[in-house]
């Protein structure tokens, strides 16, 4: 198991390093296609040379590499990693905060809107997967299969458009013209938006539809995964000792089958902060996702370049963790 | 899974042997696509998936096939007027005929989901097909690219590149979908390849002499075609979700461009008065990507021999 570990450890520097290679491969493409980010920030104005050259200078913009196109800019990249190394992912292009602190004030609020979405993505879909994967070719089997399809195919902003505007604005003004109705339920649950009163209830719904399209792949995942383990020889040996089908499916097909939703639970923290970007939009909710969507609109690159730095760091972290959990999990993975 | 397409929708493992098993019953009766396409004709759900498709090919390629209007003729007064007579589909906020943006919207979709598509399958097809015929080093190199690309999750990636770039049009963003898309197939394709080198009919032709490219082109890639297509059918429906999702988030196409996306996100705040903004284009585009994911898998159910 050790040396499983550390073999998985070193693996991971690479692929760290590699990462923010294309990330910052990505950023610099992105600059010498289209020039000087700093740009952006005078929109039709044409801003003076000095005052250009004295802002790209602050902005670590002024590369000469940055100008020839194609060119990897090792140098540069030497210099960010140096910069991520000691928690400094630049300033902003517009309101000259530090990135680190951006993201530490919205961070929380991602946090619990993806703890929301994870533990109903995990549950529903691990619970549907299994009711499904009990009785294939069943009722339950093509409900779950039809629902999940549907999902699937329905991009997550539509969704969240629509349960925002029919489940919170509609329904939710509906509860709220009620005097006598709980406040917690009609303006917490059903909030159209972040409200801090109510940290985490008004995070529910978000939450909700975060989590919507990995419950989708949860349970599909989950569902095959057990369709194959009910028909396994070690199944039909416990059933022939007589064991209890509780016993069964509790203990030797549930189990078993997990192991690859369990991978693909860790992996899914990745989409979910993806997702984050859209739900936090629709929702109003002000987390990192929110953040970057608005850089993104307002061209302010090193805010942008600073949070999917840290997210795509995290992604790599969590799937590191997986990794190891997989092998105390499956002893197969460990002596590969 | 942070790839985009979502390939859990997948049994892959049965899928690849599929393919080399499709190819040993091959032995002169009915080919394995040939069979496929008998089952896919008696599916519904395939016809039914390939007509809408049909359809919204159509209006990308002739939208004066079905409109006469031009979207771009506006009068403000008819600002979100509900539907009528001549105008199926009502006013968007700016008075324009929304029919006409409907079909007007289907181009730019669909030209980046087929952009982005044969582009992934040339890059990742190839990728794939040699990491998995030559192994050794250069299956070492391929397959960490692959780890690099997956661990920057595609939203996020797309995010950035946009923005650096600043130009948001059909082309860059087919680019980012591309650079960020084509792992998933190029992974695909090399478990195929890897099921299928070995196989006695491959190292017939070796024994005949084959060249290596020979081999790749004439012997592996007809039988390792099979689970590629199936994602690539997938991965068209996942492209068009992409593009209205950037679209949305303000990196993707602006105005006046039409496009199903922009046509979402501009009257997303009007559902409750205007609902027919909103419900026509997400109708649209919610249709077509689930006609994309159900060709697929029927594909998949068709080109597995095991479902017969």
């Amino acid at each position: 198991m050790g040396r499983y570990v550390i073999r998985r450890v070193l693996q991971f520097i690479p692929t760290v390093l590699g990462t923010m290679f294309l990330l910052h491969y990505l950023t610099s493409l992105g600059i010498q296609l289209t020039g000087n980010p700093v740009r952006a920030l005078f929109g039709d104005r044409t801003p003076t040379p000095a005052m250009m050259a004295a802002l790209s200078e602050r902005l670590n913009l002024n590369d000469p590499c940055l100008t020839q196109t194609g060119n990897p800019c090792i140098g540069l990249f030497g210099e960010r990693l140096v910069n991520i190394a000691q928690w400094d992912f630049g300033i902003s292009l517009t309101g000259q905060r530090e990135v680190t602190d951006i993201i530490g004030a919205a961070l929380p609020y991602t946090i619990r809107i993806a703890l929301i979405g994870f533990v109903f993505e995990a549950f529903v879909g691990i619970l549907a997967g299994v009711l499904a994967g009990l009785r294939s070719g069943g009722f339950l089997d093509y409900f779950v299969k039809i629902s999940t399809t549907l999902i699937i195919a329905v991009p997550i902003f539509v969704l969240g458009i629509v349960i925002r505007e029919f489940v919170a604005v509609k329904f939710g003004n509906q509860l709220r013209a009620d005097p006598n109705f709980p406040e917690i339920i009609s303006r917490g649950f059903l909030a159209a938006g972040y409200k801090p009163d109510y940290p985490w209830a008004s995070l529910f719904i978000p939450g909700l539809v975060l989590g919507a399209t990995s419950l989708a792949v949860t349970a599909r995942l989950t569902r095959t995964s057990m369709v194959e383990n009910v028909r396994a020889d070690y199944v039909r040996t416990a059933r022939a000792k007589g064991l209890m089908p509780r016993r069964i499916t509790g203990v030797h097909t549930l189990r078993n089958s997990l192991i690859p939703v369990v991978t693909s639970l860790g992996v899914d923290l990745g989409v979910l902060m993806g997702g984050a970007v859209v739900t936090e939009t629709i929702f109003n909710v002000p987390g990192i996702g929110r953040v970057a969507a608005q850089s993104a609109r307002t061209g302010d690159a090193s805010v942008v370049i600073g949070i999917v730095t840290l997210a795509a760091l995290i992604f790599l972290v969590a799937n590191l963790l997986v990794d190891i959990l997989y092998a105390v999990l499956d002893p197969r993975i460990r002596y590969e | 899974m942070s790839d985009l397409i979502p390939s859990a929708t997948s049994d892959e493992p049965a899928l690849q042997s599929s393919s080399s098993e499709g190819a040993g019953a091959t032995g002169g009766t009915a080919s394995l696509w040939s069979d496929a396409r008998k089952q896919l004709i008696r599916n519904p759900i395939f016809v039914i998936s390939s007509l809408y498709i049909l359809v919204v090919s159509s209006m990308a390629l002739f939208p004066g096939l079905w409109t006469d209007q031009d979207p771009r003729n506006c009068i403000i007064s008819q600002s979100r007027k509900p539907p009528q007579d001549g105008h199926p589909f009502g006013f968007n906020i700016l008075g324009c005929d929304y029919y006409s943006h409907a079909i007007y919207g289907a181009q730019p979709s669909l030209s980046i989901a087929i952009g982005a598509t044969v582009g992934i399958v040339l890059i990742g097809g190839t990728l794939g097909l040699l990491a998995g015929f030559y192994g050794g080093w250069v299956d070492t190199i391929i397959s960490r690219v692959v780890d690099i690309f997956l661990s920057l999750p595609f939203l996020l990636g797309a995010l950035v590149f946009l923005t650096v770039v600043k130009v948001q049009n059909i082309l860059t963003i087919t680019m980012v979908l591309v650079i960020l898309g084509w792992t998933t197939i190029a992974r695909v394709m090399r478990g195929a390849v890897l099921s299928a080198k070995n196989l006695d009919y491959v190292l017939a032709a070796r024994s005949l002499g084959a060249g290596n490219l020979r081999i790749m082109l004439r012997h592996i890639l007809p039988n390792a075609i099979a689970p590629v297509t199936v994602l690539a059918t997938i991965a068209l429906g996942s492209f068009v979700a992409a593009e209205a999702t950037l679209t949305f988030l303000g990196v993707g196409l602006q105005p006046p461009e039409e496009s199903w996306g922009i046509m979402i996100t501009d009257h997303q705040v009007y559902f409750l008065e205007a609902p027919w903004l909103l419900i026509f284009p997400t109708t649209l585009l919610i249709g077509t990507v689930l006609s994309f994911i159900l060709m697929g898998d029927a594909l998949r159910d068709a080109l597995d021999p095991k479902m017969r």
